[in-house]
């Protein structure tokens, strides 16, 4: 077992969804119940052969790459199948496992107008498969297909299932995120040509880097380039927005997974590739990195409270909360690229469940303004109390997830990295800590007029609105768990993502002190 | 005989027109032939005339089996094109004659017949980058056979003729894949290109078909009086037609001249490939014509024309980047910019594919702005793009053709609602749109690739910028990639009506070609096929 484990159980995992796909076209539309069954199995499958890695995986030596295989491929271009796993990528990737079995499971009584679930549950395959390989890809040119891989199904989730602006949405993610990694795509090519490598892999490129000497001018460009395209996905502040409207318009099941775990294609490709690659580069860009996060999370924040639909609010929240991910980056530190990499999971499962919410509420009230919502308490009390339950995570409330997300980052700003100016870092910590207050207020605020009070004279009677359904409570209850025991036991993702984590801050530590010593020096 | 001795052998090293008459007095030396080498092209020739013996004889009754007969043809022209491919040797036909001081044909008796020596540059040659291209120009023939079939049968155009022509066009295109010589050259874009004139205004009548053929024949004739004018120049200053020997003659030059020369010839070429500002016949010719044959000009005849620019720039101007590559810079970056611009705006599909195959022609000229660097590079990023263009452009086409049987229209709108009553339909068009857009899996992100990456490999400041030109380019490419997406994904069809399209076999089996080449490209290691180590420009030497 563990031999087929090694050699084909990242394969395996991440072409299964595909797999089920590819079955799913050859079936008549018509059929729906086994497209469901398909879907959902496929991805169970994908999801226990995940488990068996999770459970083969060696956590004592977390820095390794693990399963990996490296197989050529693309000779021609000297790009290589190879993909393994490390404490870096298994959080996510175990996000991922979790959250798309899930999306199918509420899917079964909530797919969205116009119907035709078996294009829509393909979709949701392949996209599946393309946030995988992303993940465990450790080749340039793999990593980029996958990256782009995701855009495609997501376009046509949003344009098609989406609400009245759906159009302009789509296309407004889709030329947004393909700028970005036009970009990037001439940075990793420049990145191969510049060094003189054979290869597209992760671990050889940055040995290249290290071993010849690269004009820092030249590094930073590349770099620039990498910004852009992981930037644009996370969204970085003033690239952000395309996300509040893809938000708004997708159906829900493109929200969650939107929230859950494509915006982390991002900033994973920043701490997987472009600050251990390029960490003269990084230093440099860091100031400027904490600077757009610190107004992320401010602008965020304002944003949020200037929304009067839930679903935009909880889209603009994002954008907050992905700004202390970009800050905790952005010390260039072990402690703060570890709560970036938790922020992360943390985000994608306080955030997919608020979604999840949003999409239900939106179900019985077909409408998501929130001076027109109010007293789900009453009408639907269940739902009602998760809604505050996830408010209070989204927060950062201490003893659930949010809080190890949002908490260490700031701290790390009080004392970045060494070659980064340590007063503005702490400048940032403060515009930061600020930003959590506001976050207690527009979340308040949405909890209050939506769940608190009386329902509206308009929906007191409505037969519609009645409270949770089976398939919500079995999407949600494993998201409301993992909250809180990742608020109680944060070790179970600090304790797999340090190893590779400290591996690369000190690389970012020691070309910082490399900097600090000329700087000195001259 | 002069003409032919010309074609064969090349022309003497001396330009002065004393010694040409000398020769064509002189004894004629035969050239040795390689047979296998000339096997494809003689097979499509004998196999069209076969074609056009059966018309007459048959007449009416042998009318419906023209298309798969052609089809067929070029299928077994592929069968060498495949054992020499296997045989792996570069083989060099029509070499120069050697002559002594006194400008007399030097001879050598062999197996007691008296041969000419020749001077091993050939004017024909048979490599791995012709073999590539002979293959995708019978592929791709093969396929626009199949996407004519039912759409001549039904409008009951003169098919038999047309399908003549169309391997006339083909055998054309063969001969220039192996053309080293300003003359072979010319002969084989004119075979190429007389019968698209006439396959344009195949729709007699129909004043848009009318129209289009006028304009590119006009159009054509034009450019090919301009390259000939710079094709003339060219043998002025080198006296040899032959690509190798330019080369050589070539180096040190004056600029003024040689500029023109240079100029001349490409913008000659610059017509066949639709670069701007010499476009301006695409969009029109391209709605007007009938569709199959638009698809064969926007993918055999410009690709057929972008080999004689490959040709002709790196074997014969190899030395002279500096003169050719700031011209190809301008020409690429105005020609992938401002066919995206326009291409935006326009609402009919076929005159939207027209100016995006404009802009396509920008992103594979790129690799040639930095050919003087990188020579191989640019020479296998040219092929491979020109290949996964073929497949993606090709199949697109034919999702238009097939659609067009239902919806009678060639306007983007139309097209709406596809995705309910031709589902497979909607997946093959979205795979080439996406391809076309560059978006991994599909194979036209290995295309762009291979073009970037020719262009930083060169590591200059130009090649960086027109990168970044290009990677910008690829956004505004997506949009209107897109908004047909958009259409036949989002829209619901127009009046509702959601009756299925009967797609003919001939349309499937072109879209199962085109489908399974396109991805292939973009997963896996096919894009070896178009790997070239040594390049044209290495192998025109002996």
């Amino acid at each position: 077992m563990s031999e087929f484990l090694l050699d084909w159980g990242i394969t395996a995992m991440v072409f299964l969804p595909l797999v089920g796909a590819l079955i799913m076209m050859v079936i008549p539309g018509s059929d729906e119940e086994t497209h469901k069954t398909i879907a959902l199995a496929a991805t169970v499958a994908t999801a226990v052969i995940g488990v068996l890695l999770l459970l083969d995986f060696d956590y004592d030596n977390t820095r390794t790459l693990q399963f990996a295989v490296d197989r050529s491929w693309i000779d021609v271009i000297n790009a290589r199948y190879f993909v393994a796993l490390d404490g870096m990528s298994l959080p996510l990737v175990a996000l991922t496992l979790l959250v798309v079995p899930l999306v199918i499971i509420y899917s079964w009584n909530h797919i969205p107008s116009p119907g035709n679930p078996k294009v829509f549950l393909i979709l949701i395959l392949v996209l599946h498969t393309g946030m995988l390989g992303t993940f465990v890809a450790q080749d340039l040119v793999l990593f980029f297909v996958f990256f782009e891989v995701v855009l495609l199904p997501m376009y046509f989730m949003i344009g098609v299932w989406g609400g009245e602006q759906r159009m302009y949405a789509s296309i407004k993610f889709f030329l947004y995120t393909l700028f970005g990694s036009a970009l990037m795509l001439v940075s990793f090519l420049a990145l191969y040509w510049v060094t003189g490598s054979v290869t597209f892999s992760i671990p050889g490129l940055i040995e290249e880097v290290a071993a010849n000497d690269i004009a820092l001018s030249t590094q930073v460009l590349i770099f620039g380039g990498m910004f852009m395209g992981f930037g644009i996905k996370v969204p970085m502040f003033p690239f952000h927005t395309w996300l509040p409207d893809a938000h708004t318009q997708a159906p829900t099941q493109g929200s969650v997974i939107l929230a859950a775990v494509l915006l982390k294609l991002g900033t994973y490709g920043f701490v997987r590739i472009a600050l251990p690659i390029l960490p003269e580069a990084a230093i440099e860009w860091a100031p400027w990195i904490g600077l757009l996060a610190c107004i992320g999370i401010i602008y965020g924040a304002l944003g949020c409270l200037a929304q009067t639909d839930m679903k935009r609010l909880i889209a603009f929240s994002s954008v907050a909360h992905m700004g202390y991910v970009m800050l905790g980056i952005a010390t260039l530190t072990d402690f703060g690229i570890n709560a970036a990499i938790f922020g992360m999971v943390a985000h994608g499962l306080i955030t997919g469940m608020l979604f999840f919410i949003a999409g239900s509420v939106k179900d019985r009230y077909h409408t998501l303004e929130i001076k027109r919502l109010g007293g789900l308490l009453v009408q639907a009390p269940h739902m009602g109390w998760i809604l505050g339950f996830t408010t209070m995570a989204s927060l950062g409330l201490p003893g659930l997830a949010g809080f190890w997300g949002e908490f260490p980052a700031i701290l790390a700003a009080y004392q970045p990295a060494s070659g980064l100016d340590t007063t503005l870092f702490r400048v940032y910590m403060v515009v930061a800590a600020i930003g959590t207050v506001l976050a207690a207020a527009y979340l308040l605020w949405l909890l209050q007029r939506t769940a608190f009070g009386t329902p509206s004279e308009e929906f007191k009677d409505d037969p519609e609105i009645h409270d949770m359904v089976p398939t919500e409570y079995v999407a949600w209850i494993p998201l409301l768990i993992l909250i809180v025991v990742l608020g109680f036991v944060p070790g179970l993702v600090f304790d797999v993502t340090n190893g590779p984590v400290t591996a690369v801050a000190d690389a970012l530590e020691a070309a910082g002190s490399a900097a600090a010593g000329t700087a000195i020096g001259e | 005989m002069l003409l032919a001795s010309l074609v064969a052998s090349g022309v003497p090293a001396s330009p002065q027109l004393p010694s040409l008459l000398a020769q064509a007095d002189a004894p004629f030396y035969r050239p040795p032939i390689d047979w296998h080498a000339f096997a494809p092209e003689l097979i499509l020739l004998g196999w069209g005339a076969l074609v056009t013996v059966v018309d007459i004889i048959g007449l009416e009754r042998t009318r419906r089996f023209m298309a798969p007969l052609t089809g067929i043809g070029f299928l077994i022209a592929m069968i060498p094109v495949l054992t020499l491919w296997d045989a792996d040797t570069t083989r060099v036909l029509f070499q120069g004659l050697v002559l002594d001081d006194a400008g007399n044909v030097v001879t050598e008796v062999v197996g007691g017949e008296t041969v000419a020596v020749r001077d091993g540059i050939g004017a024909y040659i048979v490599d791995q980058y012709a073999l590539v291209l002979k293959g995708l120009f019978l592929l791709s023939g093969y396929v626009i056979v199949l996407l004519s079939t039912n759409y001549m049968a039904e409008g009951d155009y003169h098919d038999s003729e047309y399908y003549q022509l169309i391997s006339a066009a083909v055998l054309g295109m063969m001969v220039m894949t192996s053309a080293r010589d300003l003359i072979s050259i010319f002969v084989a874009l004119e075979l190429m290109s007389i019968p698209a004139y006439l396959m344009a205004a195949w729709r007699k009548r129909d004043l848009k078909s009318n129209e289009a053929g006028l304009k590119y024949m006009l159009m054509g004739v034009f450019a090919s009086a301009i390259m000939l004018y710079g094709m003339s120049l060219l043998y002025g200053v080198a006296g040899d037609t032959r690509l190798a020997v330019i080369a050589e003659s070539i180096g040190g030059e004056s600029q003024a001249v040689l500029t023109l020369a240079v100029l001349f010839t490409i913008i000659g070429f610059g017509f066949k490939v639709s670069a701007v500002p010499f476009h301006t016949w695409a969009p029109d010719t391209y709605e007007g014509a009938p569709t199959p044959l638009t698809a064969f000009l926007a993918v055999a005849s410009k690709a057929a024309g972008f080999v004689a620019l490959v040709s002709i720039v790196l074997v014969a101007f190899p030395d002279r980047s500096d003169v050719v590559e700031p011209f190809m810079w301008v020409l690429a970056v105005a020609t992938m910019t401002i066919g995206n611009l326009i291409a935006l705006r326009q609402t009919n599909i076929v005159r939207m594919l027209a100016y995006s195959g404009v802009a396509q022609a920008g992103y594979i000229l790129a690799p040639l702005a930095v050919y003087g660097t990188v020579p191989t590079s640019a020479q296998t990023a040219v092929v491979t793009y020109l290949v996964v263009y073929a497949a993606m452009n090709l199949g697109a086409f034919a999702v238009v053709i097939a659609a067009a049987r239902k919806t009678r229209s060639g306007e983007i709108e139309s097209f709406g609602g596809m995705l309910n009553y031709a589902p497979g339909l909607t997946a093959a068009m979205t795979v080439f749109l996406f391809s076309l857009a560059g978006i991994p899996p599909m194979g036209g992100w290995l295309a762009k690739w291979r073009v970037f990456s020719a262009l930083l490999e060169a590591d200059t400041t130009a090649g960086v910028a027109l990168a970044v030109v290009a990677a910008v380019n690829t956004v505004f490419a997506a949009y209107y990639y897109l908004n047909v997406a958009r259409h036949i994904w989002f829209m619901p069809a127009p009046d509702g009506d959601n009756s299925k399209v009967s797609v003919p076999p001939a349309l499937t089996a072109a879209l199962a070609i085109t489908v399974v080449v396109t991805m292939a490209f973009g997963v896996s290691n096919l894009a070896n096929v178009a790997d070239f180590a040594p390049g044209v420009g290495d192998l025109a030497q002996p």
